[in-house]
């Protein structure tokens, strides 16, 4: 097991490598000079050399890819900015603040986002689709299916201002989504992001929904399943107890997979409703032509997914005991 | 020895009978294509302490008949009819509790692939304990208790330590010893084998029957043998029905029905036998044709296509007319064809054989 997770996170820790030098890469092959960007509207050539100079930009990339990395483990000095300890991601172009502290500051937004996402996906959507299985080829069967195409279909974009106008506005059943940390107040925290959550999980519950539905239809046609019925286990027994475990594996590989995705689908969401999550450090850092703020979001972003991955597939030895961690 | 009899309307009212009872059993599925008449007809008797070895081919009904005396078809798109008795229980229709009661408790199936049908989720000391649990109500330490003992007694060694193993830590024969267990556990009246050694290799095969044949000496149990092997009934059984086509096509003693075989089918599965004491230069002679489409089965004698003598019975008879099982007790079969006349092609084909 030890040794399992010390491989999976030295594994992780390349990919992670890779996914940073690719950003560096591509980000330099963009034709956009970000010094040009501070050196304000009458641009002496020396003034533009010293802001190169002053961001390190002056180097070859692999150099400054090689600081960068540095930076993270041992933290880093800026001439124009002055010392950054580590885990230093280097300072924003555009707003000057450490990248470190902007994206530990807009964190805990994404992640209440996204995990609360995950909550109501996985509960929901498992729960519709179990419905479904228990009534298969029955009228409730056939509204859990048919919804879950038509919730399959829908845009964040489309859903999230549509609720919010109905709900917030005009019903008023619903604070205006907006982020209060959970330390603060845990209620308010949760009915400020219900929204959002909604909002961000119906699109993936749907297809947990039919997901589920159709595993556990398979599962329950098995032969374990029919030993289990011809032991005299109750048809409740064997469909939660027998049938159930074997459908959650596939889920839990979705839903490992899902995670990246959803991750994208906050940053929809956060826009959706002017949360101020990575989401929006992301497209800002885009916009605004922001190395640093760039790779640091994406960087924390592919940690995110990658150590939930690995989480996910502990997980999985815990559900089946023919899986082992080797 | 038994008797297994052949008698009788369905719905007559029942007095000390044998101790299961299968009456004029069909069991229809309906599919997208239409019905399939997977059992239609059939009855047979079984007795406590003996076995009944069901051969046919595959498709012929045998592991829907079973499935049916456990109840295990699920009845959104099946229809079954008849009766089963289990003493003075009839099953057909029983309700789901009182099925779910019999099931397991006092009768018992183990099925073909230990691998799936066992649960890779659970320890084998779980799923035979639960069992134990459900039915007689014990504690998990009595469980847990009796699972080991189990396992001692179909000769699984270390049982303290293999209680606690997953399926996919056993070997197949283990596998099959433990699934065998699981089905004894309760100590059923009745257990249904359902090709309990296909599955298995041959030294295997071996050591599973036997270890059926003892339990049945230890506990009494009644078993039905469900098998295309006709190797294994010699073996085992006491009795044999050939199923075809969801109909008895002969039954009989295995005595009987192996020596003096009566019905053209069971000529056939016996010639496409391999024999130790016959020569290797014959050729094996499988039945031609293939099995016939329960959605639309032959009119008459539903062999009548594969069959080499249909016309011998006389010149539509097999064709047009469904032959019951006659005589009515004891050796019994399901053809037109006179005693002389299946004596006579018997002994002809004998000789063209050695």
């Amino acid at each position: 097991m030890t040794s399992y997770l010390v491989r999976r996170v030295a594994g992780a820790l390349v990919i992670l490598m890779i996914i940073s030098a690719i950003t560096f890469y591509l980000f330099y092959a963009v034709p956009r000079d970000p010094a040009r960007a501070f050196c304000g509207k009458i641009c002496q050539p020396e003034t533009l050399a010293l802001i190169r100079h002053n961001l390190g930009m002056d180097e070859p990339l692999f150099v400054q890819y090689w600081h960068w990395l540095v930076g993270i483990f041992a933290g880093r000095e800026f001439v124009q900015f002055g010392s950054c300890p580590a885990p230093c991601l280097g300072y924003s172009f555009a707003t000057q603040e450490p990248v470190f502290s902007a994206i530990v500051d807009r964190f805990p937004v994404t992640v209440s986002l996204t995990l609360g996402a995950s909550v109501v996906i996985l509960a929901f959507g498992i729960l519709t689709g179990m419905i479904a299985a228990w009534k298969v080829g029955q009228p409730l069967d056939k509204i859990a299916s048919s919804s879950s195409v038509i919730g399959a279909s829908l845009q964040i974009y489309f859903v999230g201002p549509l609720l919010a106008f109905y709900l917030v506005d005009t019903m008023q059943l619903i604070p205006r989504p907006s982020y209060v940390p959970i330390t603060e107040n845990p209620l308010d925290w949760f009915t400020h992001l219900m929204l959002p959550w909604v909002v961000l999980s119906i699109i993936f519950t749907a297809n947990y929904t039919r997901m589920t539905r159709s595993q556990m239809v398979e599962q329950l046609a098995e032969d374990y399943v029919r030993t289990a019925r011809a032991k005299g286990m109750s048809s409740r027994s064997v469909f939660f107890r027998f049938a159930w475990r074997g459908a959650m594996i596939p889920i839990l590989t979705i839903f490992g997979v899902d995670l990246a995705t959803l991750l994208g689908g906050a940053i929809i969401t956060e826009q959706t409703f002017s949360l101020h999550g990575i989401g929006e450090l992301a497209v800002r850092a885009v916009q605004n032509t922001d190395l640093p703020m760039l790779l640091g979001v994406t960087i924390v972003g592919a940690a995110a997914i990658v150590l939930l991955n690995i989480v996910v597939d502990v997980l999985y030895a815990f559900i089946d005991p023919r899986v082992r961690l080797s | 020895m038994t008797t297994v009899s052949w008698s009788g309307e369905p719905g007559t009212s029942r007095g000390p009978g044998p101790f299961l009872s299968v009456r004029d059993l069909s069991v229809e599925f309906s599919t997208e294509d239409g019905i399939v008449h997977a059992v239609d007809g059939l009855s047979f008797d079984l007795e406590k302490g003996t076995t009944l070895g069901i051969v046919g081919e595959s498709g012929s009904g045998k592991s829907v008949t079973n499935l049916a005396i456990l109840g295990l078809h699920d009845p959104a798109h099946t229809k079954i009819g008849g009766e089963i008795w289990l003493e003075d229980q009839e099953l057909i229709s029983a309700g789901r509790g009182t099925m779910e009661k019999l099931r397991g408790n006092r009768v018992a199936m183990i099925f073909q692939d230990p691998l799936t049908a066992l649960s890779p989720f659970h320890t084998i000391g779980r799923q035979i304990g639960e069992v134990y649990r459900k039915h007689k109500g014990a504690s998990k330490k009595e469980a847990r208790d009796r699972a080991i003992e189990m396992l001692r007694r179909v000769g699984i060694p270390q049982p303290e330590t293999r209680v606690d193993h997953y399926p996919h830590e056993f070997s197949g024969g283990m596998r099959q010893r433990a699934m065998i267990a699981m089905a004894l556990v309760c100590d059923p009246d009745l257990l249904i084998a359902d090709e309990p050694t296909t599955a298995l290799d041959v030294t295997v095969q071996a050591q599973i029957l036997d270890l059926l044949k003892e339990l049945q000496q230890q506990f009494g149990t009644a078993i039905i043998l469900i098998t295309h092997d006709l190797g294994v009934v010699a073996g085992t059984a006491d009795n044999v029905l050939v199923m075809y086509a969801g109909r008895a096509a002969e039954r009989g003693t295995v005595r009987e029905v192996l020596r003096e075989p009566r019905h053209p089918y069971t000529w056939g599965l016996l010639s496409s036998m391999p024999r130790l004491n016959s020569s290797v230069d014959v050729p094996l002679r499988p039945v031609r044709g293939t099995p016939p489409s329960m959605l639309n089965p032959p009119s008459g004698c539903p062999f009548h296509p594969r069959c080499d003598y249909p016309k011998l019975a006389g010149p539509e008879l097999c064709f047009n007319q469904r032959p019951s099982i006659s005589p009515e007790t004891g050796h019994g079969d399901a053809c037109y064809l006179t005693l002389e006349q299946k004596r006579e092609l018997r002994t002809a084909k004998t000789e063209d054989r050695a």
